[in-house]
């Protein structure tokens, strides 16, 4: 198919990253990941929770644009406390933005600038540092750039690789950044220091572009694959049943366009 | 015993410098006519610990926080506040900020009289640095781990709202989830509770299970009838959130003009009623 569009290869990208999860809750920030986390329960991983938003697990999938396909059936109640129980507990990947990420995956969507008084204050710490040392995260970043791809972040909300490794090993055994998934390409900590390592460009991306956008020095293995293709089943379940009004592409506007 | 009481006499029981709790999550269930009541007021120097909504961006625009003690600050259908967002970035309070799951920690630590909770949440992040005071503790066990030891948050006052409640201070929450509401009550010295209606006691288990049924009347030592008094914040099932109040309130952080308006219409009224007298004199006023 060569009408695919550049949002559904980040999201056939994203919905990758829960590959082999099973029983586990997928939550997810973003539009792409949003779509992505319930492409990937709608085929391959068919055993992954998720809820509605609100306080409770659903048991079918909702669209993430259009109209409500059917009344949610819920399955369990899991209000603000159990969250945290559950992910405390570790059965958990979450899909997080970045404002800022570093070389070895340390997260910033706090604020911009001296946490005293920033420049821009953002979403804060959130859940982020619970996350991150809990259980599996992945980063989704729509706008690639030296701005959000920085060598030193200003602030710390997500842990990163070498911090883990300062805590040591037992603190930080539940500790892991999958991937992250930029509007350009796929990006893993799959080098020895783990430190970030570009594992794939998105069609029509070229490693230069990757380079030139990204504020640090990333880890580039001599052949770089490009990242695959949805499928022609997922293509239908990304269009007809998940976003059939696009707003994926208003996350991600195809580069032609 | 009647526990029964109104925002005024509540506020009056506060003092200038103290902590405060505010129950609910985001723009969901707050305890809004309390908030309102305090602007009214000339309390001043606040330490806020909240989940916190407009009632943390209402107070740090009207400069009556000193330090604000917060996991994040939300309008939920507005994912930053903005009223929030300007008093941090003019650096007009003190930002203790911390990891969501340590704000439940530090509250479930005081309400347990514990000194501290352990927690992995904040390791390896600045949440420790940009609160110097918290510290690390060892696992006493042969797993010597290393834990965060989040200090137990007391409260001199707690703040929440219910959807029902009885006089003697039993509270029943009917929407999706209770938030740490409890968690504020028990952290602190002194529990004030608002609620949508007071009912009889024995009717509480005819609206809603037993388990709705989570603030006990040990946990509460005033009870505020307020209809209405969690708006613009959501408090299903009795109303959702007034997003298109919200959406005006959120605008005008960034219009001076447009704020006073805001101030002079919903602020600075004489009482509760006559808040709720003023928004709906809007919404006819939108309709007609």
């Amino acid at each position: 198919m060569s009408d695919i569009r550049r949002s559904e290869i980040c999201i056939a990208a994203v919905a990758d990253v829960f590959r082999g999860d099973g029983e586990i809750l997928a939550s997810s920030f973003g539009t792409v990941p949003a779509i992505a986390a319930r492409l990937a329960r709608l085929s391959f991983e068919p055993d992954l929770m998720m809820t509605d938003g609100i306080a409770c697990l659903t048991a079918n999938v909702a669209p993430v644009s259009g109209a409500e396909a059917e009344d949610p059936i819920f399955e369990g109640w899991m209000p603000f406390r159990t969250v945290f129980d559950h992910l405390w507990n570790g059965r958990r990947h979450v899909v997080m933005i970045a404002s800022q990420i570093d070389r070895f995956g340390n997260h910033n969507f706090a604020c911009i600038g001296p946490h005293e008084k920033p420049k821009a204050q953002l979403l804060g710490m959130r859940g982020a540092p619970g996350n991150t040392i809990h259980h599996t995260t992945s980063y989704w970043i729509p706008n690639h750039s030296p701005k959000v791809f920085v060598e030193k972040v200003d602030v710390v909300s997500g842990v990163g690789y070498d911090r883990a490794k300062a805590l040591g090993e037992r603190s930080a055994r539940f500790h892991e950044i999958r991937r992250v998934v930029s509007n350009l390409g796929v990006f893993d900590f799959d080098t020895p220091e783990h430190s970030m390592r570009l594992a794939s460009t998105h069609p029509g991306v070229s490693v230069e572009q990757i380079v030139e956008a990204t504020g640090f020095e990333l880890a580039i293995p001599d052949a770089v694959p490009e990242t695959r293709a949805p499928s022609a089943s997922e293509l239908v379940i990304i269009r007809e049943r998940l976003d059939p009004a696009n707003v994926r592409e208003r996350e991600v506007p195809h580069p032609e366009s | 015993m009647d526990k029964r009481t109104t925002e005024r006499e509540v506020v009056a029981e506060l003092f200038d410098g103290m902590t405060l709790g505010i129950g609910g999550w985001g723009s969901r269930r707050k305890p809004m006519s309390l908030v309102r009541e305090i602007l009214r007021s000339s309390l001043k120097d606040l330490t806020v610990v909240t989940y916190g909504g407009p009632d943390a961006g209402l107070l740090c625009a009207a400069g009556r926080v000193k330090r604000l003690i917060y996991g994040f600050v939300s309008l939920d259908s507005i994912p930053l506040e903005p009223h929030f967002r300007k008093a941090r970035q003019a650096g007009s309070f003190e930002a203790s900020e911390l990891d969501e799951g340590m704000l439940q920690w530090g509250l479930y630590a005081a309400a347990l009289r514990l000194p501290f909770l352990p927690t992995r949440a904040g390791l390896g992040t600045d949440v420790p640095g940009i609160n110097p005071e918290i510290r690390t503790v060892r696992s006493p066990y042969d797993d010597g781990e290393e834990l965060l030891a989040m200090p137990a948050i007391e409260l001199d006052a707690a703040l929440i709202h219910m959807n029902r409640a009885d006089a003697r201070g039993n509270g029943q929450f009917l929407g999706p989830d209770l938030y740490f509401d409890d968690l504020y009550c028990m952290a602190a010295k002194r529990r004030f509770m608002s609620c949508e209606k007071i009912v009889e006691t024995s009717e509480l288990s005819q609206l809603g299970s037993m388990h709705t049924l989570k603030i006990n009347r040990s946990m509460v030592d005033g009870v505020i009838e307020a209809p209405g008094g969690a708006h613009f914040t959501e408090c299903p099932p009795d109303y959702g959130r007034d997003e298109a109040f919200q959406k005006a309130y959120a605008a005008t952080a960034k219009d001076e003009d447009a704020f006073a308006a805001f101030k002079s219409r919903y602020l600075e009224c004489e009482d509760e009623a006559d808040y709720q007298k003023a928004v709906q004199d809007a919404r006819e006023g939108a309709s007609a």
